[in-house]
């Protein structure tokens, strides 16, 4: 009787805590058939978590498992695998993709749940050696496409499509179960392009007629707003609001994730826009071969003690310029740095010139996740300027100075404010928010003339991107450090740089001061897209 | 109770075990009626044979290039050496210091060429590197029928060419680091000289650890991509780590040979890496973390119970299971230690 009226699914009093960490305190959340519920909070803020938990991933119960109790449609149900929740009519779409790059569209959709057809061998052994029915398949997975409202080629190979098309392949096999009532979504829009993200949107809303309830985690609050009909903020393991969407705004979202009111993107007062500084780098004719991001012919003079921004959409080569000049990946042409040629695909090189890099890639590149938050800190500054070592037997052996190192890292932890139990702690132990401003301090330690930054806030908190982009703006204004920020965030990109140039089919369509009209960028970034 | 708990933990489960059961062990070799001393002396003598080979796992297991099944490459290095020194006539402790002499710069160039090839091969490095162990044994299988040795100590009687398969060091280096300052308790005999020995060499290695170059290895192990980003030209660092380890191969079998008295020939290095492979992975160790406890506390355990379950069996159940017993160990270390490495690779994602 009273299943008729219960909530899809009701989370009563979760409570959680890691090795005697309290991460979740007293979390209620309730849903209806068709409700899309934004859930925001910084990072560390207990969303993964409280998600694992209802999707229940086995590292929640290999950790002493959780308090509180979880219905779906009036009753109590216990998932001790995602089986479990599988079969419950639950969905999940993690931030990285879990799809075979080898197979099409249609079978990564219905991988293991293929329709199949009886044949003779199958009629002696056994099922599993059905044949595949691919008409009905690509019936199938055309229909689950289209309950999202995009055009994807079913029978195109996922290797070689764009990342946008993943995320949505990934989503159409959750929507393809028919007995799916509760999909979650981590992040999905992080990697995408604005467009791409825009069709993601309308589609949360087309499942949401068709009376699928979605719990949206991002971190970009507009598309809350645009979707969501409530809202629910995690600070530091609470529920600190719980609000239908059009009772809120991005201002109250924003100051109960962070819990002090911040500043998102100003534009700064003052551009440093002095055309008669000297050129620090020049950057001739240059080409990176870069996947996914390639440089055709980029040319870029560096001015002196500026800030300067590289924007563009998605794929259109800026972030294959860092990577290029810094000798990541194959590159050409002519790179002039304080009068001096670079020379290229060669990193200490660079190096050696006091250019320093943060890649965009932190988990890839930037980071020794394995090692300790000291070993992160003080190891390029360490190797190729031969700090924080002691000379023994007359400079014949160079041993490490472990106090140094200590001291650095701990400098750096306060300046940055960066969250962790010690400068022991393993880097992949912390938050993305704070691995970045690990890779940050790596920057900082080697204390460069020049330095390029790529994607600093991509897939961290409102938070932690107005420290970063201070942090960075301080090292600029006190230190005189020339920064090159790559950014997809135009918004971001104006509110500390200089001078923006924006990148559009591997070349510079443009360079305009930081205040110029977002038209005026907008038409830039699409004018050689290829 | 807790703290206990954090105790094993750290020191890990299956090292717990194992070191229970050689404890019950030894306290089942009186009932047995085997004299302690000489128990203890057994797996000393044992330790200090092994450990340098070892110790040799860790620089490639630092440098991310996994462990060194190709140790019989560094081992057939150490075995020209051997010979080399045999061949040129010297005896007593120049011989054995030739030895080490001749085999260094011969293990250099094998692991040149060694890590040149596995720099081709980056991610499979561990199966490439069992068939060059096998390689090497059959390559130099010809070699010591056909190259010019005429040493009469070592060469076949009837021919007079070729070399035969076991070769006495009486005379030469035999027992010369474990008679070194020995001492001897009862039946207990302490090999001091190998034992510093190898505390030299395990010394140069944790130094070498916590250098700027040493740290750049372990990075290069733990995330390449970030140690090139920094500037370091990772195929060097991994080249470097596999000359290390094909050095201490070489001298690994030299002080295996002394403590042993005998060099042998043709087939025997073979099963030589596995033995290794299996004590530090038991000491601890992962694909691409080990210590120099690592290689302590695993050759300890590797050895005590090779030597010490056998002897205590057989003479409790009258029936010679040695052999089946380091085959169970070594090979089931290995494939649990494997496997729990994929385990882990599951949990980080």
């Amino acid at each position: 009787m009273e299943n008729n009226f219960a909530p899809l699914l009701e989370m009563k009093n979760i409570k959680k805590n890691f090795f005697g960490n309290q991460v979740l305190n007293d979390i209620n959340i309730t849903l209806k058939p068709g409700d899309v519920l934004g859930l925001c909070g910084e990072n560390g803020a207990g969303k993964t978590t409280l998600m694992k938990i209802l999707f229940g991933m086995e590292e929640i119960a290999q950790t002493g498992g959780f308090e509180g109790e979880v219905f779906i449609d009036g009753e109590k149900v216990e998932f001790k695998t995602p089986f479990d929740a599988l079969n419950a009519g639950i969905g999940m779409v993690h931030q990285e993709f879990s799809l075979i790059p080898g197979f099409t569209t249609t079978e990564n959709i219905l991988l293991n749940r293929e329709p199949s057809k009886r044949n003779i061998i199958s009629e002696i052994f056994g099922e599993r050696l059905n044949t595949l029915n691919y008409n009905e398949m690509t019936g199938r997975a055309e229909n689950a496409i289209e309950k999202m409202g995009v055009k994807i080629d079913p029978n195109m190979v996922i290797s070689e499509m764009p990342v946008g098309h993943k995320q949505f392949t990934e989503i159409a096999r959750e929507l393809s179960k028919d007995n799916l009532k509760l999909l979650i979504l981590d992040e999905p829009t992080a990697v995408l392009t604005e467009s791409e993200a825009k069709a993601l949107l309308e589609s949360i809303k087309n499942m949401s007629n068709n009376g699928v309830a979605v719990i949206f985690v991002t971190h970009r609050l507009e598309e809350i707003m645009a979707v969501c009909n409530k809202v629910v903020v995690m600070r530091d393991g609470y529920v600190v609001l719980d609000k239908n969407a059009n009772e809120t705004n991005i201002k109250e979202i924003t100051r109960f994730m962070v819990g002090r009111d911040v500043k998102v993107a100003e534009s700064h007062s003052e551009l440093n826009l002095d055309e008669n500084a000297d050129i620090i780098m020049s950057i001739k004719r240059l080409w990176v071969d870069m996947p996914g991001e390639t440089v055709r012919d980029v040319s870029l003079d560096v001015r002196k003690g500026e800030i300067l921004g590289i924007g563009g959409l998605a794929g259109q080569g800026k972030l294959g310029i860092p990577n290029g000049v810094m000798g990541l990946y194959e590159a050409g042409g002519n790179v002039i740095f304080n009068g001096q040629p670079i020379e290229l695909n060669n990193p200490r090189k660079c190096l050696d010139s006091k250019l320093a890099f943060v890649s965009e890639d932190r988990r890839g590149v930037g980071l020794l996740l394995n090692e300790s938050l000291e070993w992160n800190i003080s190891f390029p500054a360490m190797q190729i300027q031969d700090k924080f070592l002691k000379p023994l037997l007359g400079g014949l052996i160079k041993w490490r100075d472990e106090k140094a190192i200590k001291e650095v890292t701990d400098k750096y932890i306060d300046l940055l404010n960066i969250k962790c139990t010690s400068s022991k702690q393993k880097a992949k132990e912390l938050s993305g928010g704070n691995q970045q401003k690990i890779c940050l301090a790596k920057a900082f330690a080697l204390e460069p003339d020049f330095l390029f930054v790529s994607e600093p806030t991509r897939g961290i908190d409102v938070g932690a991107k107005a420290l970063v982009l201070e942090a960075i703006r301080q090292l600029n204004k006190e230190k005189g450090v020339t920064v090159v920020i790559c950014s997809s965030e135009l918004e971001e990109l104006r509110g500390v740089c200089d001078r923006i140039a924006i990148i559009s089919g591997g070349e510079v369509a443009g360079i305009l001061p930081a205040n110029e009209s977002s038209e005026e960028f907008g038409q830039l970034m699409v004018s050689k897209v290829k | 109770m807790q703290k206990i708990k954090s105790i094993i933990e750290s020191y890990g489960l299956p090292r717990t075990i194992i070191t229970c059961f050689i404890i019950l062990m030894f306290c089942l070799a009186p009932v047995a009626q085997i004299n302690m001393g000489a128990l203890m002396s057994n797996v000393l003598n044992r330790f200090v044979m092994n450990a340098i080979l070892v110790l040799a796992m860790v620089p490639m297991v630092h440098s991310g290039c996994g462990l060194n099944f190709g140790l019989p490459l560094g081992i057939e290095a150490g075995l020209l050496g051997a010979t080399l020194s045999v061949e040129f006539g010297f005896t007593g402790v120049t011989s054995f210091v030739m030895a080490i002499v001749f085999a260094i710069p011969i293990a250099t160039v094998f692991g040149l060429i060694y890590g040149l090839l596995l720099n081709k091969i980056k991610g499979g490095e561990m199966m490439i590197a069992t068939y060059v162990g096998f390689s090497i044994v059959s390559l130099m299988c010809i070699m010591w029928l056909i190259l010019p040795y005429h040493s009469p100590n070592m060469v076949w009687g009837y021919s007079g060419n070729g070399l035969r398969t076991t070769i006495t060091l009486e005379g030469y280096y035999s027992r010369i680091l474990s008679d070194l300052f020995k001492i001897e308790i009862g039946k207990l005999v302490i090999p001091t000289g190998a034992i510093l020995f190898f505390a030299l060499l395990a010394l140069i290695i944790w130094a070498f650890l916590h250098t700027k170059t040493g740290t750049a290895m372990t990075a290069v192990g733990s995330n390449p991509t970030f140690a090139k980003a920094a500037g370091i030209n990772i195929d060097k660092i991994r080249t470097l780590s596999v000359v290390m380890s094909t050095i201490l191969g070489a001298i690994g079998i030299i002080v295996y040979e002394q403590a042993f008295g005998y060099i042998q020939l043709y087939t025997a290095p073979i099963s030589m890496a596995m033995p290794a492979v299996a004590a530090i992975l038991l000491g601890g160790a992962s694909v691409n973390k080990a210590t120099i406890f690592n290689v302590v506390i695993g050759t300890i355990l590797y050895q005590g119970i090779v030597t010490v379950t056998p002897a205590v069996m057989n003479a409790l159940i009258a029936l010679d299971i040695s052999d089946v017993i380091r085959n169970i160990v070594s090979n089931g270390v290995i494939l649990y230690a494997l496997t729990r490495k994929i385990e882990e690779g599951k949990k980080r994602r």
